[in-house]
């Protein structure tokens, strides 16, 4: 589903992605983890088609970038840390939006059937200024779950949650994965990725320094796999 | 719970104008809810006109030759108001980034920019307008001088979208902005000046075409220099 090879990315004279190989089965949750610094969101971005490869190939459902940039997008979701959403605008008017701006069919329908599916439905006509972060939040995977992607890229959205809100998230993004969606998630909070992900790769100096499955690790060993690799 | 379906066809091109729709529909929807920006831009043009009404103190005949000049560097002031928040709103949220991720040629999230900021600016100056005929005892309504407004503002806005998108990401966006647009859209600053200087003060079609004309060139030329070019400035 996600297939990159050899991809660089530089900033000036700054390297921060070093010939980078990645690869990511249909339906596969990912957890992409590393230290502040490691290039996780300038990998995210560039997936995300948001960035440029300074070098490398880099394909997503069988589409290339740059090149078929629109078929990427049309099958790309993306939550960050930051909503993506207009403050002055409703719940159903941002995805109203959204929803224009991919060009969705019966979007009524497809917006009443996603505020439900994050648990809005009874604010649909607030203003999204007067909600909580947590609010925010679903909302924001509302938006990027709205065209039906095949792969979601999760860019720390656990990012400024307090711990209800962190919960009420995870039942979100199992229920975005349970759908047969492909997921790249990165994030600080290893417990967390633990419970989610299929597959942890850990980003650090630029490159894919390690990888394991769920499977192959064990339940509660995270922790000392990803010390291990970062001490390395 | 929703099943997951196959995405919809890619046909590009098909929902270009319906994005350039969205884009403007979700800027005026958010403003006329909040009015920020319509509140900022025209404290800052009344505030602007009543500078230039008490520092000139003009006679008659002095505020019909000035009035031409101080219209547009009104315009021009309040209307970087409103481009640098129109941009700001995007970046500050990481809207922009929602926007750059949909399927859609970029050149229609700037023409929707364009439509939203030039009606923010229409708006500011149908309101300007009869303060200041009021304040400076001069009759601005006018068919020919309307018609240089409305294309003065249209090439300010063109220029401006492109220059507030690239400056918007900067560190420095509130004092870069002006800097870059100034110079920039000084051939449209000087052409509806003159025109409209031409149209208050009477003269003949014939001498006031040229400058009309030097406004919708460089109206062309602006519109399409950002339409080639917004795909790069949005570029990381």
């Amino acid at each position: 589903m996600i297939l990159v090879k050899k991809l660089i990315k530089r900033f000036g004279l700054k390297t921060v992605l070093r010939g980078l190989d990645f690869r990511v089965e249909p339906g596969e949750f990912v957890a992409l983890l590393g230290p502040n610094g490691a290039g996780k969101t300038t990998f995210l971005r560039i997936l995300a088609s948001l960035s440029r490869p300074s070098l490398g190939q880099v394909t997503i459902a069988g589409f290339a970038l740059p090149a078929q940039v629109a078929a990427v997008r049309r099958r790309l979701g993306v939550v960050s840390h930051q909503p993506l959403l207009y403050d002055d605008l409703t719940a159903e008017e941002n995805l109203r939006f959204y929803g224009r701006m991919y060009n969705l069919p019966n979007l009524d329908e497809r917006i009443i059937e996603v505020l439900e599916m994050v648990g809005l439905m009874a604010r649909r006509h607030d203003l999204l200024r007067t909600f909580s972060r947590g609010m925010q939040q679903r909302l924001a995977i509302g938006r990027a779950v709205l065209h039906n992607p095949q792969v979601m890229l999760f860019d720390e959205p656990y990012t400024g949650l307090d711990q209800d809100a962190s919960e009420m998230l995870d039942s979100v993004l199992r229920n975005v994965a349970a759908q047969g969606r492909t997921v790249v998630m990165t994030s600080h909070d290893l417990a967390r990725a633990e419970g989610l992900a299929s597959r942890f790769d850990i980003l650090s100096r630029g490159v894919i320094a390690a990888s394991a499955s769920q499977v192959s690790l064990g339940q509660g060993n995270l922790l000392d796999f990803y010390k291990g690799v970062l001490s390395a | 719970m929703s099943q997951l379906l196959p995405p919809s066809p890619d046909r590009p091109g098909e929902n270009y104008f319906g994005a350039v729709a969205a884009v403007a529909w979700k800027d005026l929807t958010a403003e006329l809810r909040s009015r920020e920006l319509l509140s900022a831009m025209l404290i800052f043009a009344m505030l602007v006109i009543l500078v230039f009404n008490f520092a000139l103190e003009l006679d008659k005949k002095s505020r019909e030759t000035v009035t031409a000049g101080v219209l547009w560097v009104t315009f021009a002031f309040a209307g970087t108001l409103g481009l640098n928040r129109s941009m700001s709103v995007e970046k500050d949220r990481g809207c922009l980034d929602g926007l750059l991720l949909a399927p859609v040629d970029r050149s229609a999230i700037y023409f929707g920019k364009v439509i939203s900021n030039l009606a923010f600016m229409l708006i500011v100056e149908v309101i300007v307008l009869p303060i200041y005929s009021v304040l400076y005892s001069v009759n601005l309504f006018n068919p020919g001088l309307l018609s240089v407004i409305l294309l003065g503002s249209l090439g300010y806005v063109a220029v401006g979208t492109l220059l507030a998108t690239m400056a918007v990401q900067t560190r420095t966006r509130d004092v870069l902005l002006p800097i870059l647009l100034f110079p920039v859209v000084i051939p449209v600053l000087v052409s509806a000046v003159q025109a409209s200087k031409g149209f208050l003060a009477g003269l003949e079609m014939s001498e006031i075409m040229p400058w009309l004309n030097l406004l919708i060139v460089y109206d062309v030329i602006f519109i399409a220099a950002a339409f080639m070019t917004f795909d790069y400035v949005v570029e990381e």
